[in-house]
């Protein structure tokens, strides 16, 4: 009983990242990623996702303070923040933000406010989906490992 | 560890159809440095996974006080003891990036043997031929894959070999004969008991430096390996083995991801 839950949830996880992967929004640095988890190591791509989370939600607040400024002029800033969240996101594989700020980083390169604006609403957007998606991804695998019975560390 | 007892360990545990290189006895001690968080805690997992001892620093005078270039020592040992035998270092960081750092490196003395790689998330020609030009070992295009790290793991591990083999070379005339005989010794500096397949396929792609059936000239018994063409294993002191390691332009990612 305990088994047949634990590969259905293995399942459902196999589902959500095949998924995310055809949506594009995940590429194979994610499964290097997965890779570089072991027993020495169980958690490690959560760790790293949630490192993640925590530097991108600073550097959304920086682009958005930036671009509500209505002085604001300093687009080299706005691209050194761009950059770190362009090398982060590549770094787990986030390929669809990763691209956004690609798109960002030359609206900011023209000094194109509107275009910046634009860039920074889908930057959040997408964001938003790739955080969502990876706290499904987390739980199910947390589900995964009480339901196949192994004592797993539990998550903030 | 003393290095004279970990090499006769190793020798003692090498075995003879095959290469024992992993797990090594003697970790390398690579030094990294990323301002980023994120990418930090990847690299420091890729080489961990890739026996390697890690020190990971969030800038390049951090790197420099860990090297203890910023003070007037002048040896290459950090302040843990630890003898840094690789620096991977990101391009692109505030302050000092990872190219001044090179730069300074390369410029002191007692740090310049130490093998400097350079990882960018840019893939700029022109950037990467100034690392080159500047010292760099290697270039590797972000996100670092655990190839890649394996690449630089392989390469650490022959260089080491390499620079036994020259402490070795000299100590015996470079006497190509008195060595492949001595192979059976168990007196005989151990290192050259590793095959040349070590050093010699940098040109060729890095799967073939993991293969444990390589072939091995040094460690073959039968009596056709004195005929080979030239086993690399003995030119250890002719410049053959490159200090580069697999043309960087081979592994420049096309971003066919995106």
């Amino acid at each position: 009983m305990l088994g047949l839950g634990a590969d259905r949830l293995r399942a459902d996880m196999n589902r959500l990242l095949a998924l995310l992967f055809h949506q594009g929004v995940l590429d194979e640095q994610f499964l290097q990623l997965q890779q570089l988890q072991d027993e020495s190591s169980p958690n490690f791509v959560s760790e790293v996702v949630n490192i993640y989370f925590h530097e991108s939600e600073k550097l959304l607040r920086n682009l958005r303070g930036l671009l509500m400024d209505r002085e604001f002029t300093d687009y080299k800033k706005m691209g050194i923040h761009l950059n770190q969240f362009m090398g982060s996101s590549s770094s787990i594989g986030a390929k669809r933000v990763r691209n956004v700020c690609v798109a960002f980083r030359a609206a900011s390169e023209q000094n194109n406010r509107a275009g910046c604006l634009r860039a920074l609403e889908l930057l959040e957007h997408e964001y938003c989906y790739l955080k969502n998606k990876m706290h499904e991804l987390f739980q199910l695998e947390q589900q995964r490992l009480l339901a196949a019975g192994v004592r797993y560390p539990m998550q903030n | 560890m003393a290095r004279n007892s970990v090499v006769s360990r190793r020798w003692r545990s090498e075995k003879m159809d095959g290469f024992d290189l992993s797990p090594p006895d003697e970790q390398v001690h690579v030094l990294a440095v990323d301002d980023s968080l994120v990418d930090r805690k990847v690299i420091e997992r890729l080489l961990k996974i890739s026996c390697c001892k890690v020190t990971a620093v969030d800038s390049g005078i951090r790197a420099l006080q860990f090297l203890g270039l910023d003070e007037e020592k002048s040896s290459s040992v950090g302040f843990d003891g630890l003898k840094v035998d690789l620096i991977i270092t990101d391009y692109c960081m505030p302050g000092m990036t990872g190219y001044e750092l090179l730069k300074k490196i390369k410029e002191s003395s007692t740090f310049r043997e130490i093998p400097v790689v350079i990882m960018s998330s840019e893939n700029v020609m022109a950037r990467i031929d100034r690392c080159l030009e500047e010292g760099a070992e290697d270039f590797i295009v972000k996100p670092v894959k655990l190839s890649d790290v394996k690449r630089l793991r392989d390469y650490m591990t022959a260089r080491e070999f390499r620079v036994k083999n020259q402490q070795v070379g000299n100590n015996n005339n470079n006497n190509k004969r008195k060595l492949r005989e001595s192979c059976d010794l168990s007196s005989s500096p151990p290192s050259i008991s590793f095959s040349s397949s070590l050093l010699s396929p940098w040109p060729s792609p890095p799967s073939s430096l993991s293969s444990p059936t390589s072939p091995s000239p040094c460690l073959s018994p039968s009596p056709s390996s004195s005929s080979s063409p030239s086993p690399p294993i003995l030119s250890y002191s002719a410049p053959c083995s490159p200090t580069t390691l697999d043309s960087p332009t081979r592994r420049l990612k096309m971003s066919s991801s995106d």
